[in-house]
């Protein structure tokens, strides 16, 4: 305890804590990374078959996920490009790298995300005929505190909404955290996303909504004491579903239903 | 035979370290420290475990590792090393827990982080890790552990059997939204709940200790 004032000894055992805790740290993350890894893309996966309304207990996610068709859209054009293996494509890496996104423009980037990819990866479901009965849309958008990434399934008629589920946020716990609440999330089912000039009309309202009103099938309960969460969700989807996100692809969609 | 009634000291002292905390000193009813995780995390009784263990595994591995050095640790920047211990012992256990129990590990979201602020385990490292040989540190971080995840527990049983009708996921008091007869009270499962079942705790242990008044 005597030479407990000297600073050369704070600085000396201060910096052997830190090199020593850093150590210590970093060998944990990086060996636990791998299985953390699989933790998330096995959570992501089973979201998307959540989504999709494809989940069954007791089966195998690997089993389940044969019916899932993963393909790759050109945001800009609405058409589908053609590859190998998507099991590299990184949305998130893509939405960093300039050669493979484009910068939002303020105007444009209401959903807050900065930069867009250029290509999104997305699920078509078809039934026994081969004919495309859903649509898994992968969305993200900023919420209060963090961006939120999910996925919004769509009925072959891009219109209806078959599911919206998030699997990645940091949103308040208890409030906005009500995204991926199961009661919430089963608001979505049945709901209309455009009205009828194609425009995005999906609304999050306060308040018990008029179940009398005709507009109620553009409606969904927000979030309560999460206002800022729940215009995240709005914001974002109207993003998604308008011109810069998956707007061209889902007017290509329809317009040639049958060759595809 | 001083010797042994030496071991005998030893042995009366390390149960009264392990025990008292989770009794006669409880860290929650008895010094009110770390209430923020108990109104945080006992809405379900599987979270709650999980995080008892989170705060055991922390509370025991920094109580040993700042005892362990605590005459090197100079006392200017005391604080500074304890936190630094803390909160790596922190980081690990909640990598762990991502990697091993993920579910859980989005249900408990940040609050697995926040056992870096829980005073308990500050507390404990500066009022007896600082001053006990390890083997004893070990001990107490190990009772006081165990006395928050008591209190925890009681806490999450009764918030998640009467606000869900569950206890761990299992259908206990079947819910009138599954057809049952019970209709869960809500408000258990928000924050002031729990501050009312910790506020009564802490008047029952308190009334049940007469030495304390």
């Amino acid at each position: 305890m005597q030479g407990d004032q000297s600073n050369g000894r704070a600085f000396r055992v201060a910096l052997v804590v830190c090199v020593v805790c850093a150590a210590l740290v970093t060998t944990a993350a990086v060996l636990l990374r791998p299985v953390q890894q699989a933790n998330r893309l096995l959570d992501k996966q089973i979201n998307v078959l959540a989504v999709a309304g494809l989940l069954e207990p007791g089966k195998s996610v690997e089993e389940l996920s044969k019916q899932l068709e993963p393909r790759l859209v050109d945001l800009a054009s609405g058409a589908f490009v053609e590859q190998e293996s998507l099991e590299h494509f990184d949305a998130r890496r893509a939405a960093r790298d300039p050669a493979q996104s484009i910068a939002l423009t303020p105007e444009q980037d209401i959903a807050l995300i900065k930069r867009r990819a250029n290509y999104a990866q997305i699920y078509l479901v078809r039934d026994e005929a081969g004919v495309i009965k859903t649509i898994v849309l992968p969305v993200h958008g900023y919420g209060l505190w963090s961006q939120l990434y999910g996925f919004l399934a769509l009925e072959s008629d891009t219109n209806t909404v078959a599911g919206l589920s998030f699997y990645e946020h940091a949103e308040t716990p208890g409030m906005g955290a009500k995204v991926d609440d199961p009661a919430w999330k089963a608001l979505w089912p049945g709901k209309q996303l455009y009205d009828s000039d194609w425009k995005p009309t999906i609304r999050l309202l306060k308040g018990p909504l008029n179940r009398e009103n005709p507009e109620v099938r553009y409606q969904v309960d927000a979030l309560s004491g999460a206002t800022l969460t729940s215009r995240g969700v709005e914001d974002l989807l109207h993003f998604w579903l308008g011109p810069d996100g998956f707007g061209p692809f889902l007017t290509k969609l329809r317009e040639g239903r049958d060759n595809l | 035979m001083t010797a042994n009634t030496k071991t005998v000291r030893m042995t009366g002292r390390a149960r009264d370290v392990l025990f008292a905390p989770i009794f006669d000193r409880n860290p929650i009813t008895c010094y009110v420290l770390g209430i923020c995780s108990a109104l945080a995390v006992t809405t379900s009784l599987q979270a709650t475990l999980i995080m008892c263990m989170a705060v055991i595994v922390v509370l025991c591995s920094s109580n040993t590792v700042i005892s362990t050095m605590r005459h090197q640790i100079p006392s200017s920047i005391r604080i500074i090393v304890q936190i630094t211990v803390i909160a790596s012992m922190v980081i690990v256990v909640d990598q762990f827990i991502k990697a091993y129990a993920f579910d859980l590990s989005k249900s408990l979201s940040v609050f697995v982080g926040l056992i870096i602020t829980n005073c308990i385990i500050l507390g404990r490292v500066e009022a007896f890790a600082m001053k006990n040989p390890p083997g004893l540190s070990f001990l107490d971080g190990l009772g006081n552990g165990l006395g928050y995840s008591l209190v925890l527990i009681i806490v999450a049983s009764i918030r998640e059997l009467l606000g869900s009708g569950k206890l761990l996921g299992y259908t206990v008091l079947p819910s009138i939204y599954e057809g049952g007869w019970y209709i869960p009270n809500g408000m258990l499962l928000l924050p002031p709940s729990a501050f009312f079942i910790i506020g009564l705790l802490i008047w029952a242990s308190n009334s049940l200790r007469p030495s304390k008044r």
